[in-house]
């Protein structure tokens, strides 16, 4: 089924399970093609064991300088893409230079992983966690066989979270007072605030609360900064008078987010700022943007 | 034209919308079919979205959202049933809230707020609450609007409410009263602001298109009136002041009318009397541009509905003060809104005395204090100049006439008149022409003298003139009329005792002589009548006989009456004046006053002589003479000699000759009374009928020089009737020889060509021949009598 080995015709069929594959839950994973393939998910310090089962086509022989797999945690970056950099590179051994006539299992373990990064893939960056089988043969070339997997990190609730309150406006035309009753939210978690008119003397069409992802890349003047909207949520239809006081409710959870990513390796950061949106009836935009902390909650189901 | 174009678009925008409702609706319901709670959620958002637009007038806007409330109907109950769907309602109510669009958004939430009430998975209460603080993200005032409308909608029958299964564990009445309160505040709130989203040029569009609205708020308060845990206790305590808070507080003269009103409307009457004071507290802080007495007069006229519909509540009136409170009200009210147009006030008080008459009929106090206040504001100007204030002057006077049917009543009340002083003429004129229709309709008497006093007070107006400038405008017509009401009136002016008619008499005489020449001629003859009718109650007792302490004698009265008649002269209206000496004269020949007969009938010939110069009106004039003094009886001889000389002589000197002819024939009865101890003078009588026989001829003669052909002989039959008469009497002087030749005469003359034919005279005389010969066939003693009499 890997399309690579399918291409080649290679001279032995590779494949992997994971020991604790069956209870491991899948994750769907989005690949450089498009697809969409479910995948194992781990998380940091975990072992990672499993079985290569290495098999020569229709019964010849295979011929090999030596099999070794290895775990690579690699950050690719979309200007330079193809080159990987790797942040975690570790080998196992799983044969010795020599012929194998049939079908091989080999056994591997990499106990107690750091893998400290998520998994991500964003707009001009990804980062992903694979396993990597080598076969090497000295003339027709290596036989490479990839597993991805992915990697989610868990953090306990934040012991000091106060909300985001503050006051903006414009003289004589718009004061508000809005507050988020959290500065740092988990991904299925919900933002509750309202926004408070002091003082409104434009006509306001709509209100809106969206929820943008920053990703910087790069580093120094090849800083690269890309922003999504990934949450657009009226809050508010027609114009309010003074005194009004609109309720804020958003669900996080039907929306992809990921947890805050800062300054990952010296690659890239990621971060969500909340943007208040009003719209007056001249179509013109008042925002003010907030940034909140995403962080992933252990599920606890 | 823009305006049509304006709606042409709309119809369109309209259409628009409602085939994307039902585009949408299509999907949903075959997603509901197939139990897809996703692709459910997905069109019913769809759908909903449409209800985004600004595009629409609120009555076209009602028609969409009722087709999306008809499809939310389904999709509520397809949220009802868990297992088609497979999530909780908890769950349910999270799903819909992920919905980017606000009013979808929370038109989704409403619906499954229902069906999670319904679950009792929660307390009733805190789902109530976060639906109704949710709402508050609808700024736009329509769409706000029909968004609570329909949150009102579908928790109407989920309020915690007593005796509902959604009351109790920590779920009370309150809080179903603060879910209420609260959503009826928003709505308010938003409504009012409509008033000032727009431009101001289209102000009477926003106006018409808000009260296409106002029941959307009004409901509210409904539903509130509904809930059975809302006692009077809470009421007073709760829900009314916190609805007057919003009420004072929008300063809002739309909603605050409105709104007042429907307060009025909604709530039982009990609810309102022991509430009476906060309710009218409230009225005085309204917008100046309110139109709060038609706000107190619907409750006024709610409560008196009340007092009528159960005596038993009376109690309760009185205990609380309605009156005292209302009262106050007004006044509070009327100083409080200086730009008040009298009228206003006016009205105001008109309700006021409503609901006294209603509620409290017999404080004729309360009534009296009523009109003293609208003296007090009436005061203020000299004379009422708006016409429709003057119209409410006239109502708040007419009304204790409609209630108490007794105008006496009315006429203790010391404020009445004072009232009536601010009226102008005119007005005055019809207060009292209305005085007077509801004396005449109840047939109500008034029996003192005092009272006639204030009653020509009230209706002075039509006694005399009020002022120069009207008299010329004055339709005759109309004088004509109200004077013959007040003639009418008089006859109402009655008392059993002599002594006291004679005060009333006095007293009425007092006002009609002030009232000016045009008056009398109305006001006299009905003043005379009741005069002469009190002489012939008199009649029996002798004036003479009881001595001059009695004050009512017959012969008080003539004195009076000839007073009275003489005032006449100034009109002049010698005729009438000519007729009631003679009325005066029968009266007192009844009472056997020689002399004050004979003074009225010397009165009645003075006037005849110097006054009626008219022929046709000497003609009626003697006759009449005639006939009252053929029914004289009181005179001694010479006296009547006197008199009928007079008489004849005057029959002879007429003008034309059959008037003479007929008034000396009829002056034969003068010398003939056919009763037991009359005068028959035989002689006389025959004198009289052979002088009218002469003026006959020579009325014939004259018309035979004058036209060529001498008149019918309508006046020798009519003498020849006389003759039968007395010769049926049994007058001596008549003998049949002279009917006879007179029966020829009128033959010869019938044949005469010279005399016109006249098919009435024919007839006349041949009836007449008729009746001899019946009397000749008749037989016995005047059969006998008339056969010598050949026909």
């Amino acid at each position: 089924q890997n399309y690579i080995i399918g291409a080649f015709k290679p001279a032995c069929n590779i494949s992997i399970t994971f020991s604790d594959g069956k209870s491991r839950k899948p994750v769907p994973l989005k690949k450089e093609n498009g697809q969409t393939v479910m995948v194992p998910l781990f998380q940091s310090q975990e072992n990672i064991a499993g079985k290569i089962s290495v098999e020569p086509v229709s019964g010849k022989k295979a011929e090999h300088n030596g099999i070794k797999v290895e775990l690579l945690g690699q950050i690719e970056m979309y200007f330079d893409r193809g080159n990987f950099y790797d942040f975690t590179s570790l080998v196992r051994e799983l044969d010795v230079p020599g012929e194998i006539y049939e079908r091989k299992i080999y056994p591997f373990e990499f106990s107690t992983v750091e893998m400290p990064y998520e998994t991500y893939n964003g707009v001009n960056v990804r980062l992903r966690y694979v396993l990597k089988i080598t076969i090497s043969r000295g003339y027709a070339g290596s036989i490479v066989e990839y597993q991805d997997f992915v990697v989610r990190n868990y953090t306990p609730p934040p012991s000091i979270n106060n909300s985001i309150k503050m006051e903006v406006g414009i003289e004589d035309c718009l004061h508000i007072e809005f507050e988020y009753n959290k500065s740092k939210y988990h991904l299925k978690d919900v933002i509750i605030g309202k926004i408070y008119f002091l003082l409104v003397r434009i006509k306001i069409k709509n209100m809106d609360l969206e929820i943008r992802r920053r990703e910087s890349t790069g580093s120094g003047a090849n800083t690269h900064v890309e922003t999504e909207t990934l949450a657009k949520f009226e809050l508010m239809d027609g114009a309010p008078v003074r005194g009004e006081s609109i309720p804020i409710r958003l669900f996080l959870s039907p929306y992809e987010l990921t947890p805050t990513y800062r300054n990952i390796n010296n690659k890239f950061s990621v971060k969500y700022y909340l943007n208040l949106v009003l719209v007056d009836e001249e179509d013109r935009r008042y925002f003010k943007q907030q940034e909140i902390t995403m962080f992933r909650l252990a599920e606890t189901s | 034209m823009v305006t049509t174009e304006g709606m042409e678009e709309e119809e369109k925008w309209l259409a628009e919308g409602i085939a994307a409702i039902q585009h949408n609706a299509f999907y949903m319901s075959r997603a509901l079919d197939s139990d897809n709670l996703r692709e459910a959620l997905k069109y019913s958002a769809l759908l909903l979205s449409e209800l985004r637009t600004s595009k629409l007038s609120p009555h076209k806007y009602y028609d969409l959202y009722m087709r999306a409330f008809d499809e939310l109907r389904k999709l509520e109950m397809f949220f009802r049933e868990e297992d088609r769907h497979g999530c909780s309602v908890i769950d349910l109510y999270e799903l819909v809230q992920h919905a980017g669009n606000i009013l979808p958004r929370l038109y989704l939430l409403c619906t499954v707020g229902s069906v999670y009430i319904k679950s009792k998975e929660a307390p009733a209460k805190d789902i109530l609450k976060d639906l109704v603080e949710m709402c508050r993200g609808i700024q736009h005032p329509t769409r706000g609007l029909f968004l609570r409308s329909y949150l009102a909608q579908i928790s109407r029958d989920k309020l915690p409410d007593l005796g509902s299964e959604y009351e109790g564990e920590g779920d009370t009445v309150m809080d179903a009263v603060d879910f209420v309160l609260q959503n009826f505040t928003e709505m308010n709130k938003l409504w009012v602001r409509m008033q000032h989203n727009g431009p101001v040029r289209l102000k009477e569009k926003l106006e018409k298109e808000r009260s296409e609205l106002r029941d959307l708020v009004g409901k509210n308060l409904h539903v509130l009136s509904q809930i059975e845990g809302v006692d009077l206790e809470m009421y007073k305590d709760v829900v009314l002041p916190r609805v007057l808070e919003q009420v004072v507080n929008c300063k809002d003269e739309i909603a605050q009318y409105y709104l007042m009103d429907c307060i009025i409307q909604v709530f039982p009457d009990e609810y309102h009397l022991q509430t009476l004071e906060t309710l009218l507290g409230a009225c005085p802080q309204l917008q100046p541009a309110v139109d709060v007495k038609t706000v107190l007069s619907r409750l006024m006229e709610r409560l008196s509905n009340y007092a009528d519909s159960s005596p038993e509540v009376l109690p309760d009136f009185l205990q609380v003060e309605a009156f005292a409170k209302l009262s106050s009200a007004i006044g509070k009210v009327i100083e409080a809104q200086v730009d008040m147009p009298v009228v206003g006030a006016i009205s105001l008080f008109v309700s006021l005395l409503t609901f006294t008459l209603r509620v409290h009929p017999d404080r004729l106090d309360y009534v009296d204090q009523v009109l003293g206040a609208c003296v007090k504001k009436l005061s203020s100007k000299a004379k009422l100049e708006d016409s429709k204030a003057t119209k409410q002057v006239v109502t708040l006077l007419s009304a204790p006439l409609e209630k108490y049917t007794d105008i006496v009543t009315v006429l203790t009340l010391s404020n009445y008149p004072r009232v009536m002083d601010h009226l102008d003429a005119g007005t005055n004129k019809i207060m009292a022409t209305i005085i007077i229709e509801s004396i005449m309709k109840n047939d109500t008497c008034v029996s003192t003298a005092d009272k006639v006093e204030v009653l020509f007070e009230l209706i002075k107006g039509l006694i005399k003139d009020l002022d120069e400038t009207a008299t010329d405008e004055l339709d005759e017509e109309d004088f004509k009329e109200e004077q013959n009401s007040v003639a009418r009136l008089l006859h109402m002016l009655y008392n059993d005792e002599p002594e006291e008619m004679l005060k009333i008499i006095c007293t009425v005489r007092k006002h009609i002589m002030a009232g000016g020449p045009n008056r009398l001629t109305f006001t006299v003859p009905p003043l005379a009548f009741s005069a002469l009718k009190l002489v012939r109650r008199l009649q029996g007792q002798d004036g003479d006989m009881a001595g001059e302490e009695v004050p009512a004698t017959p012969k008080k009265i003539f004195q009076l009456l000839n007073e009275i008649i003489e005032a006449l002269s100034s009109v002049p209206a010698s005729e009438l004046a000519l007729r009631l000496y003679l009325q005066c004269a029968e009266a007192a020949n009844d009472c056997e006053l020689e002399p004050i007969a004979y003074e009225f009938f010397t009165q009645a010939f003075v006037l005849y002589e110097e006054e009626v110069a008219d022929s046709k009106a000497q003609v009626t004039a003697i006759h009449l003479i005639i006939g009252t003094l053929q029914k004289m009886t009181v005179f001694g001889v010479e006296n009547r000699d006197t008199l009928t000389h007079k008489a004849t002589g005057y029959s002879a000197k007429l003008l034309k000759k059959p008037d003479q002819c007929r008034a000396v024939y009829a002056c034969s009865h003068l010398f003939w009374v056919d009763d037991q101890d009359g005068i028959k003078d035989g002689e006389r009588v025959l004198l009289c009928l052979k002088r009218s026989l002469r003026i006959a001829n020579a009325a014939q003669q004259q018309a035979n020089v004058t036209r060529g052909s001498s008149g019918p002989v309508t006046l020798f039959v009519e003498i020849l009737n006389k003759y039968l008469y007395f010769f049926e009497k049994g007058n001596p002087q008549v003998t049949p020889a002279a009917i006879q030749s007179l029966i020829e005469l009128i033959k010869t003359e019938m044949q005469s060509d010279a005399t016109t034919p006249d098919t009435a005279s024919d007839a006349f005389f041949s009836s007449t021949l008729r009746y001899i010969q019946f009397q000749k066939q008749k037989g016995g003693l005047m059969g006998e009598k008339y056969s010598p009499i050949k026909v």
